[in-house]
């Protein structure tokens, strides 16, 4: 288990550095896609089969939104050799990266070991739930029934998202009044 | 905008229907099988972009205000705060209470408010996602008029 | 525990990609790169060796230990919320590109006005 999920994780790794990399910029939005991919299947390895749904069909249509982007502008990143202020940024993102890795290494010892996880909040939610929801699907019960109010400010947040776009994308401009 | 090669005209037109019926029963047994409101409604969106991207805009008469999707995103959203506040009027008098009556679980009608959640909710994120479509393809074709 | 170093090695790589990178579309994908290695790091935190998929069978009798629900209920809308935000950082590229010809946030920053 452990096995299977870190090959499929350092190919994900592998797919992130070169869609950074990558000269072409379709060839680096098909590469943040593998990425994607690769997350759906560690979901259906962790016995998450909402989340696999989910993350399979928004993968696709944020693919087609970037490539519709993408292929409308320039396809190239113009700029291929890093003048001395791009190197100094590249040294300092690096020593910047270490010393995080470091320090979430240190943090990670107080995690519980991989699968071994203690549920304690878990056990009073899962102990009555189908009785008291009255559903058969656990994470829909605790989405809409126990925990409403997060369903209620994703919404929110999806309107917001949606008003905002629709406010940048807007080629009428007002009408100018005449006084 | 025109539309894709006749091989994918005619897949478009056999597939389109069945993951647009296979979206609404995502979102219908949501509280039996892995999936609900969000994953169905995302898969309903999915349905109708391929529609749209298979067969141009010219050809779906698309106008050129996305004026029913906001309608419907907003109206589903304000009649899941409904179904919410009745909450207060029965059943334990609080908000966001699950006041119908239960049934067993395992059957399709149980769980009390929870498939009329779903279904609003499922709504709400299909029409999101294809406002959010729509405004992108409007603004590309009124720029190349 | 190594799969919780390579889920921070991959927000980390996101993490580079923001700093470092110039053009827009490059930013976008990065930041995309980050929100997955959290929606990762969330599912791997309440999973439980020889549980099962959360969804109650009422035919068996007898204790069965499920996968923990509780994160899979915060990634579920996460995922969802990822999305649009990505389509509005999208609708926001096509604008400046429109205005200003170019995707590279140096010469931009410089155009000022």
């Amino acid at each position: 288990m452990e096995l299977a999920l870190s090959v499929i994780l350092v190919l994900m790794i592998l797919g992130a550095l070169f869609a950074i990399h990558a000269k072409d910029l379709l060839s680096a939005v098909i590469s943040c896609s593998m990425v994607g991919y690769g997350l759906v299947i560690c979901f259906l390895l962790l016995k998450a089969p909402d989340l696999a749904i989910v993350q399979i069909v928004v993968e696709t249509i944020t693919l087609v939104i970037m490539v519709a982007v993408v292929l409308d502008s320039t396809r190239q990143e113009p700029f291929t050799k890093p003048d001395p202020q791009g190197y100094m940024n590249i040294a300092t993102a690096i020593v910047l990266t270490v010393v995080l890795f470091f320090f979430l290494k240190a943090a990670s010892g107080s995690l519980d070991y991989f699968g071994r996880g203690a549920m304690r909040m878990a056990r009073h939610y899962i102990e009555g739930a189908a009785e008291k929801t009255g559903s058969a699907n656990l994470v829909t019960g605790v989405i809409f029934d126990f925990r409403g109010y997060d369903t209620l400010g994703e919404a929110t947040v999806l309107v917001t998202a949606v008003l905002g776009s629709l406010t940048i994308l807007r080629i009428r401009g007002k009408k100018k009044e005449v006084i | 905008m025109k539309g894709m090669s006749i091989i994918v005209k005619e897949t478009t037109r056999l597939l389109a229907g069945l993951i647009f019926l296979y979206g609404i029963y995502i979102i219908i047994h949501g509280h039996l099988t892995p999936g609900g409101g969000f994953a169905g409604g995302v898969v309903v969106a999915g349905s109708l972009i391929l529609l749209i991207l298979a067969y141009g805009s010219d050809y779906m008469h698309l106008t050129r205000e996305e004026t029913g999707t906001t309608i419907t995103e907003n109206l589903a959203l304000l009649i899941a705060l409904l179904i919410a506040l009745g909450g207060m009027a029965f059943g334990i008098k609080v908000f966001f209470s699950n006041w119908l009556p239960r049934g067993t679980a395992g059957e399709l009608v149980s769980a009390g408010v929870i498939p009329l959640y779903n279904i609003f909710i499922g709504m709400e994120v299909a029409a999101s996602i294809l406002t959010i479509f729509l405004a992108l393809l409007i603004f590309k074709e009124e720029l190349t008029k | 525990m190594i799969v919780y170093l390579l889920c921070f090695v991959l927000f980390l790589t996101g993490l580079y990609g923001v700093i470092t990178r110039r053009n827009l579309v490059k930013i976008v994908i990065s930041l995309s790169i980050m929100e997955f290695s959290i929606f990762l790091f969330l599912a791997l935190i309440g999973y439980v060796d020889g549980g099962t998929v959360p969804i109650v069978d009422p035919a068996d009798k007898g204790v069965v230990t499920y996968v923990d629900p509780l994160p899979q209920a915060m990634v579920l809308t996460a995922i969802v919320i990822g999305l649009a935000t990505t389509a509005m950082l999208m609708a926001v590229i096509i604008r400046i590109y429109r205005k200003y010809k170019t995707m590279d946030i140096r010469e931009i920053k410089n155009l000022r006005g």
